[in-house]
C-alpha cells in the first residue's frame, strides 16, 4: 500500500515535470534555445494565482486563467525584448541572456512580493480519496494534476500533429529558410511557441504550489532546473520525450527519497541523468545531436 | 514581371554579386546559368527576399520587394524551389505540401493538391510517408509540388536537375515545360546548360558574381564561348 502512494505521488510530481518539460523542449524544438527563465515563468504563475484567490477572492479556476493570461503575455514579452533580438547571435550570448533574464524575474518578484513565503492554498478543494478501507490516501491534487498533464499531452500532440500552426512549427523546427520560403512567418511561429510554453508554466506553478503550498521568488528554480534535466533525459526537442522524462523523473525522485535517502535524492536523480547520457546521448527519445550549447 | 536592377549583396565582407540587373517577362522561360559560386543561388534568394541587397531593386508585378519579409513574398505570387531540395525530411508527403500552401485560403487546398497529385503521380502513391524516406527524384518533385501549392504566377527553381539520373532529369524538364505552357513564367538556374537551354527562351550568363552575357537560349547553345565553358564543346 506504501508503495502505491508513492507511486502515485511520484506520477503526480512527476506530471508537474513533465509539464514544465515541454514548454522546455518545445521552445528548443523551435528556436533552438534552452529558456533557462522558463522554471520563473512558473513562479509568476503561482503568485497570479495566489493574488487572484487570497486577495481578489476569485474562484480557483479563475485563478488558474488569470494565471495563464499573465505567463503566456509574459512569455511572448521576453521572447520579444530579450531573446529576439539575439537571432542571430552566437547561442552562448542567448543561454546567458536567458540565465539574465531568469535573474531579472526572481528579483522583480523579490521587490514586488518581499522574500516572505506565501502560504499557498490549494486550488484544489476537494477531499482526498480514500481507497482499501481507507488504507491508501490520495490527494486531490494529485489526481487533478496526473489528469492535467494527461489532457495537456493529448492535447498538444494533436495541435502539434494536426493543426496549421502545429506543422508551421515542425516545419520551422526542421528547417527556417525553407520555412520562410513556404510563406510562414519564424517570429511568428516562434512567439506562439513562447507562448504555448508559458501558458503550461502557468499551470504547472499553480499545481506545483498546491501540492507543495510554498510560494517565493525562487520557488520555480529548482523545479525548473529537474524539468530542464526531464526535458534532456527524454531527450530534448521531443514531446513524447518531454513527457515520459518528466514522469520517470518525479518517480524517481520519490522512490529514491522513500526507500534510499531522502538528502541524496536529488543526486540520485542526476547520477541517473548522467548514466543515461553516458548510455544514449541524445537522451531516451531523443533523434539527432545538436551542436548547440 | 520581374526586374532585377544592379543588385549588390554581399555576405558580409565578401562581395557576392556585383550589380546584377535582369529582367523576365509574363509567360517565359529564362535561365541563370553559370559555374559553381557564379552567385546564381545568391540573386535567387535575394528575390525570394532571404537576403537582403545592400543596393538595387528588385521589382516584381509593379511592388518593389526590397525589405519585404520572405514569408510575405510568396502570398504575392512568387515562389522558390530551392537548391538541394529542402523538403520537410520529418514531415510526410501531405504535409509538406499543405506547408507549401500555407499562405493560400483553406478551402483550396483540395483542388491543389488534386493539381499537384496529377502531375506528380508517384506522390499519389506516397501520400502519407515521411518525406525522408523518398528517393532523391521523389524529393525534387515533392520540392516543385511543394511550391506549387502556393499557386505561383513567377516559379523559381534553383538546380532542380542536381544528383538526379539523366532519365529523371529529362522527366524534370518536360514537367517545367509544361508548366509554363499552362501559364506559369520561370527563372531556372541551372549548371546543366545544355538542358536549360533547351526549354528556355533566353538566358542570361553568370560569372564570379557579374552577367557576362546574355541571349536568346537558341543562340547561348550555339555560342563558342560559351559551349566551351558550360557545353563541354571545344
Amino acid at each position: 500500500m506504501t508503495f502505491l502512494s508513492y507511486l502515485i505521488s511520484g506520477l503526480s510530481l512527476g506530471s508537474v515535470y513533465a509539464i514544465i518539460a515541454l514548454g522546455y523542449t518545445m521552445v528548443y524544438g523551435i528556436a533552438k534555445m534552452l529558456n533557462f527563465a522558463h522554471g520563473d515563468v512558473i513562479m509568476v504563475g503561482g503568485y497570479m494565482s495566489f493574488i487572484a484567490t487570497a486577495h481578489l477572492g476569485w474562484p480557483p479556476l479563475a485563478s488558474v486563467l488569470l494565471a495563464m493570461v499573465v505567463c503566456t503575455a509574459l512569455g511572448i514579452v521576453i521572447e520579444r525584448f530579450a531573446y529576439k533580438p539575439l537571432r542571430a547571435a552566437p547561442s552562448l550570448a542567448v543561454l546567458i541572456t536567458a540565465i539574465g533574464v531568469s535573474y531579472f524575474l526572481q528579483n522583480a518578484a523579490l521587490l514586488i512580493w518581499s522574500s516572505n513565503p506565501k502560504s499557498f492554498t490549494s486550488i484544489v478543494r476537494l477531499p482526498s480519496l480514500k481507497l482499501f478501507d481507507g488504507e491508501l490516501t490520495v490527494s486531490s491534487v494529485a489526481i487533478v494534476t496526473i489528469i492535467s498533464c494527461i489532457i495537456i499531452i493529448i492535447a498538444l500532440t494533436f495541435v502539434i500533429g494536426k493543426t496549421k500552426i502545429g506543422k508551421a512549427m515542425r516545419a520551422v523546427s526542421e528547417d527556417k529558410e525553407a520555412a520562410q520560403l513556404m510563406g510562414i512567418s519564424v517570429n511568428q511561429t516562434i512567439s506562439v511557441t513562447f507562448a504555448i510554453g508559458s501558458a503550461l508554466a502557468a499551470i504547472a506553478g499553480v499545481l506545483l504550489c498546491s501540492a507543495y503550498p510554498i510560494l517565493m521568488p525562487t520557488t520555480g528554480s529548482m523545479p525548473g532546473i529537474k524539468a530542464f534535466t526531464a526535458a534532456v533525459f527524454g531527450g530534448i526537442g521531443s514531446i513524447p520525450g518531454a513527457f515520459w522524462g518528466g514522469l520517470l523523473l518525479g518517480m524517481i525522485e520519490i522512490f529514491g527519497k522513500a526507500y534510499i535517502s531522502t538528502e541524496l535524492s536529488d543526486a540520485i536523480v542526476f547520477s541517473i541523468l548522467i548514466i543515461v547520457l553516458l548510455v544514449k546521448p541524445t537522451g531516451l527519445m531523443g533523434k539527432k545531436i545538436s551542436e548547440k550549447v | 514581371m520581374l526586374t532585377v536592377d544592379n543588385i549588390h549583396v554581399y555576405y558580409g565582407s565578401i562581395h557576392a554579386i556585383k550589380g546584377v540587373s535582369f529582367s523576365i517577362k509574363k509567360g517565359e522561360i529564362v535561365t541563370l546559368i553559370g559555374a559553381n559560386g557564379a552567385g546564381k543561388s545568391t540573386i535567387l534568394n535575394t528575390v525570394s527576399g532571404i537576403l537582403k541587397p545592400k543596393t538595387g531593386s528588385v521589382m516584381f508585378q509593379d511592388k518593389n520587394l526590397i525589405g519585404v519579409p520572405a514569408h510575405k513574398i510568396v502570398a504575392g505570387g512568387l515562389a522558390q524551389c530551392p537548391e538541394g531540395r529542402r523538403i520537410f525530411l520529418q514531415l510526410t508527403v501531405v504535409e509538406n505540401l499543405e506547408m507549401g500552401a500555407y499562405t493560400r485560403p483553406g478551402n483550396e487546398l483540395a483542388d491543389s493538391l488534386a493539381d499537384v497529385f496529377d502531375r506528380f503521380p508517384r506522390l499519389k502513391e506516397r501520400r502519407n510517408q515521411m518525406a525522408g524516406t523518398l528517393s532523391g527524384g521523389e524529393q525534387q518533385m515533392l520540392a516543385m509540388g511543394r511550391a506549387l501549392m502556393s499557386r505561383p504566377t513567377l516559379f523559381m527553381l534553383d538546380e532542380p536537375s542536381m544528383g538526379l539520373a539523366p532519365l529523371l532529369v529529362q522527366q524534370i524538364f518536360s514537367i517545367i515545360k509544361e508548366l509554363n505552357d499552362t501559364g506559369t513564367t520561370i527563372l531556372l538556374v541551372e549548371q546543366n546548360a545544355q538542358m536549360a537551354l533547351s526549354i528556355a527562351d533566353r538566358g542570361y550568363v553568370l560569372e564570379t558574381g557579374r552577367i557576362v552575357m546574355t541571349a536568346s537560349a537558341q543562340d547561348l547553345l550555339h555560342d563558342d564561348n560559351v559551349r566551351k565553358a558550360y557545353l563541354g564543346g571545344t
